[in-house]
């Protein structure tokens, strides 16, 4: 099952490397990754996408709490919750296909950020599975190149990952 | 405040860590640390020939002490070369702090010479690791590098220190903090109340209840606390490898180590057990054999002061996380309190099983190997002198291989730091510079390191460090000519295709050898000399022994838990019997 784990760790140098060996190591999987600093410059927010069943995702969030740089752990996707992902695609878009890619964005509520004589950049916002949504939408343009951010995500309601 | 250089500081949080000796070997980009260390006297320095070594040496007396230990290395070669040795402690939870010399900041990432990256080759086996960018940091992170290391479940940490940190020239004001605090790790110490409870009620209502207590209870000095709880609930009590010494081994209520080579009726008992109090055990791979088959009937109460240990391949019905001597304590407390006995007429039925067990398999109420005689010598009948000799109360080490496991089948450990040995990672050559560790810790102490003419060859130049530092460890190499291991799985696996295992007439004169390096060497052939000369090698009370003793190359050790695809109750007995 899918799971969105949220890490708040310490903002220090090779604090990332060691949850990404940790899932190397035990050979967990990480489907995505993103990590930032938070208001507090002296933590970093990790967010990963990982999958297993219910007794790999308990090691991995003990794991995770066992390395000495971790702060906090939460499993998001233990209760309500929101995610986003950003991506950004890169599509050829010439001849009748610009307006059709353009109706497209628009349905998906995404904006062209670039326009070129040829091309389009679109940046879409939402969940992973919007995200695919858009891709399979427009299969029919030829897809130059695309970029994701990987989830970010929040508990819904007033619960805080925090010190 | 003082001023010092980063390589003083170093020394000086050392001794304020409570350091009194240091393991290592000099390097250039720790000549600055090694110079600090020559101007004063507070932390002896000793000086192996081998990196691996120093870590294995810091290492046993670690595990002999309870106190974390200390290891100083160069950069590059001598951080790798340290590598085998933080693999092993980490394995086994060992607490160590070692020191590596990096190359100057500026020259970091550029491929210098001696450099390597020494908190990312580390990684995997360390507690954690830190790379020191500023003198003003060494000392606190020194502190929190011991802290780190010896709480909670113990282990080792790499502090990394670059050449130009420790310079003499900059002197910035030394301070070691009373008290270390880091926000982002606090060990449980105190087990929940209501698991205790429900722990007390499950074990209270077995009726075929069984101990299994690891390393855990050794490192957490919990051993009279288990004890206490045994004779409490009267159950058997089996230890793990690593847990050897934790419950006294000539006690009525032992019944052996337990797993791939343990006992008869503890392997038999687990299998039976209607409730299991795991302590301070990790359900290792060569402890549950076949994890789908592992004791069917159990009910499993795990207590572990690492949460990662918990429910990893074996599920427990009822975990506690706490340090072992807390919760086994509180254990203890409240079934006094409570006043309550488990099921008099079940445990004696239980009991009456198990003897039955030890009388029909067990090794300790029979001989279930054939004798020695003449000029075959038995392994296990060496370890049975050595027994006899020590009078059961020396420290021992050992290497791997079936030395190891006829050490631990018949050298009965009564008291926790005594049996010596590295189960997790299972290195070669840990035994004779572990004893090196345990006898500068305890120097009137008998020390034996009982090892194979294999393992022996993997450290064998601490023999001159023996020397330099006057060690009088007694090593008993039970020599059967072979890697006897290898060549028992060969016999078992593979048709007796020795590939490898042999040594085809080259192995060295050990006496020799010994004799070489200035000690005593002393050859066994025969099994009518062997008590003899086991009694002489221990009268040499000032003189590193080297025991050279001839053993039957035939021997397998026995029992053998069947795989793949056993449960624990499946066991060779003997080349030919199984269960």
């Amino acid at each position: 099952m899918r799971r969105i784990i949220s890490v708040l760790m310490e903002n220090e140098p090779g604090a990332l490397s060691r949850v990404v060996g940790l899932f190397s190591q035990r050979g967990y999987n990480i489907d995505t990754l993103t990590v930032a600093p938070t208001d507090d410059q002296t933590l970093s927010r990790l967010t990963l996408t990982t999958h297993g069943n219910d007794q790999v995702i308990e090691q991995i969030t003990k794991h995770l709490h066992k390395l000495i740089d971790v702060v906090k752990v939460v499993d998001l996707t233990e209760g309500p919750h929101i995610e986003r992902e950003l991506m950004l695609l890169k599509v050829k878009a010439s001849g009748p296909q610009r307006a059709e890619i353009k109706r497209c964005v628009d349905i998906f509520r995404g904006q062209i950020i670039d326009v070129s004589a040829n091309a389009y950049t679109v940046q879409i916002v939402g969940n992973s599975d919007k995200l695919d949504a858009f891709i399979q939408a427009v299969a029919g343009a030829e897809i130059l190149e695309v970029v994701r951010s990987g989830v970010s995500g929040l508990a819904r309601g007033e619960k805080a990952l925090r010190l | 405040m003082e001023l010092l250089s980063g390589g003083e500081i170093v020394i000086r949080a050392l001794k304020d860590a409570g350091v009194k000796y240091i393991w290592g070997y000099p390097g250039g980009a720790a000549l600055h640390i090694y110079d600090a260390l020559f101007q004063q006297t507070d932390v002896q320095h000793i000086l192996v020939r081998h990196e691996q070594a120093a870590v294995h040496a810091a290492d046993g007396h670690s595990r002999s002490t309870g106190e974390v230990g200390a290891v100083l290395v160069t950069s590059g070669p001598g951080a790798t070369n340290a590598i085998t040795g933080i693999a092993t402690a980490y394995m086994d939870s060992i607490p160590l702090v070692v020191i590596s010399g990096q190359v100057p900041r500026e020259k970091i990432g550029e491929d210098a010479f001696q450099e390597t990256d020494m908190v990312g080759i580390s990684r995997p086996i360390v507690k954690h690791s830190f790379l020191v960018k500023d003198a003003t940091e060494i000392a606190g992170v020194i502190a929190k590098a011991f802290y780190i290391a010896g709480s909670g479940r113990p282990g080792p940490v790499v502090v990394d220190i670059p050449k130009d940190v420790t310079d003499p020239n900059h002197r910035v004001p030394y301070e070691y903090p009373e008290k270390v605090k880091i926000r982002s790790y606090q060990p449980t110490s105190k087990g929940h109340s209501g698991q205790i409870k429900r722990a007390i009620k499950t074990l209270l209502g077995a009726k075929r209840p069984i101990i299994y207590s690891g390393g855990g209870v050794i490192l957490g000095e919990a051993s009279s606390q288990l004890t206490e709880l045994a004779r409490l609930i009267n159950a058997p009590v089996t230890n793990t490898l690593m847990g050897l010494g934790a419950f006294p081994g000539s006690d009525p209520q032992f019944v052996g180590m337990l797993g791939m080579h343990g006992t008869f009726e503890a392997n038999t008992a687990m299998h039976h057990a209607d409730v299991i109090l795991a302590v301070g055990a990790r359900f290792d791979d060569r402890v549950t054999n076949t994890t789908g088959k592992f004791c069917p009937s159990a009910t499993i109460i795990h207590i572990d002061v690492d949460p990662t240990s918990i429910a990893k391949t074996i599920k427990a019905d009822i975990p506690i996380v706490g340090a072992c001597d807390v919760v086994l304590g509180e254990m203890v407390d409240q079934l006094q309190d409570s006043g309550k006995r488990l099921d008099d007429e079940a445990m004696a039925d239980w009991w009456k099983q198990i003897n039955e067990w030890r009388d029909r398999h067990g090794i300790y109420t029979q001989s279930r190997y054939e004798a020695s005689g003449g000029n075959i010598i038995k392994p296990q009948d060496v370890i049975k002198s050595l027994y006899r000799a020590t009078g059961g109360d020396a420290f021992v080490t050992s290497d791997v291989g079936q030395h190891q496991m006829f050490a631990a089948q018949y050298y009965l450990f009564d008291q926790p730091r005594r049996w010596i040995n590295s189960g997790g990672l299972g290195t070669m050559g840990f035994g004779l510079p572990a004893a090196m560790g345990v006898q500068l810790a305890h120097p009137d102490a008998m020390v034996a390191c009982v090892t194979g003419e294999g393992s022996i060859q993997m450290c064998i130049q601490e023999l001159s460090t023996c020397t330099q530092y006057g060690l009088p460890i007694k090593i008993i190499n039970l020599n059967n000519q072979a890697l006897g291991m290898v060549r028992q799985w060969q016999d078992m696996q593979y048709s007796s295709r020795y590939s490898s295992s042999l040594y085809e007439d080259s192995l060295p004169d050990f006496i020799k050898l010994a004799e070489a390096y200035g000690h005593v060497g002393i050859k066994v052939t025969r099994f009518d000399e062997l008590d003899q000369k086991m009694e002489e090698c221990f009268s040499l009370k000032d003189r590193v022994v080297f025991m050279d003793i001839y053993v039957d190359r035939s021997e397998h050790v026995y029992p053998m838990l069947v795989a793949p695809n056993g449960s624990m109750r499946d066991m060779w007995l003997s080349k030919t019997e199984r269960t």
